[in-house]
């Protein structure tokens, strides 16, 4: 009996539909997200995580909303997060029906706000976006959307958000996103060995054999993807049954 | 049947509503004294931490309406620090006291693991157990938490295991208490939400 390993679809959206992009840029539709959450709820996902990666403060009320109606589909915890800047912010993602929030940019900047929402709704809560970027021998940690560092050490600043009270850490290799040509299982292993927290992955799936890789080598505790469920190349189910039959335990929804 | 919640701030608190609507039951969300006296069936959400519980049970008055009411045997269900809440305190808090309603403390889970213990695990039930009637031994639930209540107690009725073994459900005539969130486990969990509003009924 130990925890399984945890698949996690993630919903990027403009703050009312789900969008795609490579490396972070270069934008297109894929769907509502209230119909998105539905299919992967009845799939077997574990979780599900919305972002919204606009982050304008004009279409905050949208994301909310939009927040609302996926969390009203779901029967599996909800993430969600972008543009999280104050504690208030917080509040009313949570208030919208998310389980945890997530911080990135806002947090690196000021790791109170980590501090603030883990008093407030518990440290499993709280979950550290870390967009890490190789840079010779270590990574840095990227902010504004990956496309500007941080100066910071992804491996300290990891370790430094436990201590300011976060719960998770949603890592995302920056070099990978949206390659297809795998996760990162170095930056992962790293990551996850020097925090005392689960750690998810994200950023370069694209084959079954990906993800049991970032199990196995890259020992994450969870793995986040996005459009290759959307288009339904990958299905979870099957994905699912794939890493039950190569030694990954995972939670087969009857 | 009209479920009432005890509503104390608990982010967790619309997630049981919406899965309480999904399975037609009738709730109501409340932290008034009088609206506890006169409620058919209770359920305690929580989520954070005990001692923002704790202190909203006693700064809102709601401890005595509750622990009457439960005394008088009206069926309750505490999720996760609903459930440890009903244990006599918590080393989260160890100045303030729990309900004391099942004996033992709440104790934090060892280091030796990842904490929070948070995502799908099983549990091994170790008696008949009401709430998990007509759920496969097999089954996953949603945990999300860091302190636990001891599994030596008689009214545990399942048990998990995260470094060291701890109540996952505890069960005491009226009493019904789960350590993982029914209302993010799937069709699991709905099916154990299920179960109590048919005790409760």
């Amino acid at each position: 009996m130990s925890l399984v390993h945890r698949i996690i679809p993630c919903l990027d959206t403009d703050g009312a539909r789900v969008v795609k992009g490579v490396n972070f840029f270069g934008l297109r539709d894929a769907g509502d997200p209230a119909a998105l959450a539905a299919r992967y709820n009845k799939e077997g996902a574990d979780e599900l995580v919305v972002l919204d990666i606009a982050a304008s403060r004009d279409r905050r009320p949208t994301f909310l909303e939009t927040i609302w109606r996926v969390a009203a589909e779901l029967s599996i915890p909800l993430t969600a997060g972008g543009g999280i800047r104050t504690l208030e912010d917080g509040r009313a993602v949570v208030r919208a029906g998310a389980d945890k929030v997530t911080v990135n940019t806002a947090a690196a900047e000021r790791p109170e706000l980590i501090s603030e929402l883990s008093r407030e709704f518990g440290a499993q809560a709280v979950v550290l976006a870390i967009d890490a970027k190789r840079n010779g021998g270590h990574w840095d940690v990227m902010v504004r959307g990956g496309g500007e560092s941080a100066n910071r050490d992804a491996i300290e600043w990891a370790k430094n958000g436990v201590a300011f009270g976060a719960g998770e850490i949603l890592l995302t290799s920056v070099d990978r996103d949206g390659t297809r040509a795998g996760f990162d299982t170095e930056l992962t292993a790293a990551i996850s060995r020097a925090v005392s927290v689960p750690v998810i992955a994200s950023g370069g799936a694209k084959t079954p054999q990906h993800f049991v890789e970032i199990f196995k080598e890259g020992t994450a505790d969870a793995a986040l993807a996005a459009s290759i469920f959307h288009d339904g190349v990958q299905p979870i189910r099957a994905l699912k049954e794939f890493l039950a039959t190569n030694g990954v335990e995972v939670r087969l929804p009857c | 049947m009209r479920v009432t919640i005890i509503d104390y701030g608990a982010g967790n608190v619309p997630s049981v509503e919406r899965a309480l609507q999904r399975l037609g039951a009738e709730s109501h969300r409340t932290d008034l004294p009088e609206s506890i006296s006169e409620a058919k069936a209770l359920l305690l959400p929580g989520v954070g931490h005990y001692s923002a519980l704790v202190r909203a049970l006693d700064e809102q008055e709601m401890r005595e309406p509750l622990l009457s009411a439960i005394q008088r045997g009206v069926p309750f269900l505490g999720i996760c620090l609903g459930l440890q809440v009903l244990f006599d305190s918590s080393a989260e808090s160890p100045q303030l006291r729990g309900l004391n309603l099942l004996p033992g403390k709440v104790c934090a889970l060892p280091r030796t693991v990842k904490l929070p213990h948070m995502g799908w695990n099983q549990i091994t039930p170790n008696r008949e157990s009401p709430l998990l009637a007509g759920i496969d031994a097999s089954a996953y639930f949603y945990f999300a938490h860091s302190f636990a209540a001891p599994d030596s107690n008689g009214a545990t009725t399942a048990t998990c295991f995260h470094g060291v073994p701890f109540a996952a459900v505890v069960e005491q005539q009226n009493i019904y208490g789960v350590q993982f969130h029914p209302e993010k486990s799937g069709d699991t969990g709905s099916r154990l939400l299920q179960n109590f509003l048919r005790l409760a009924a």
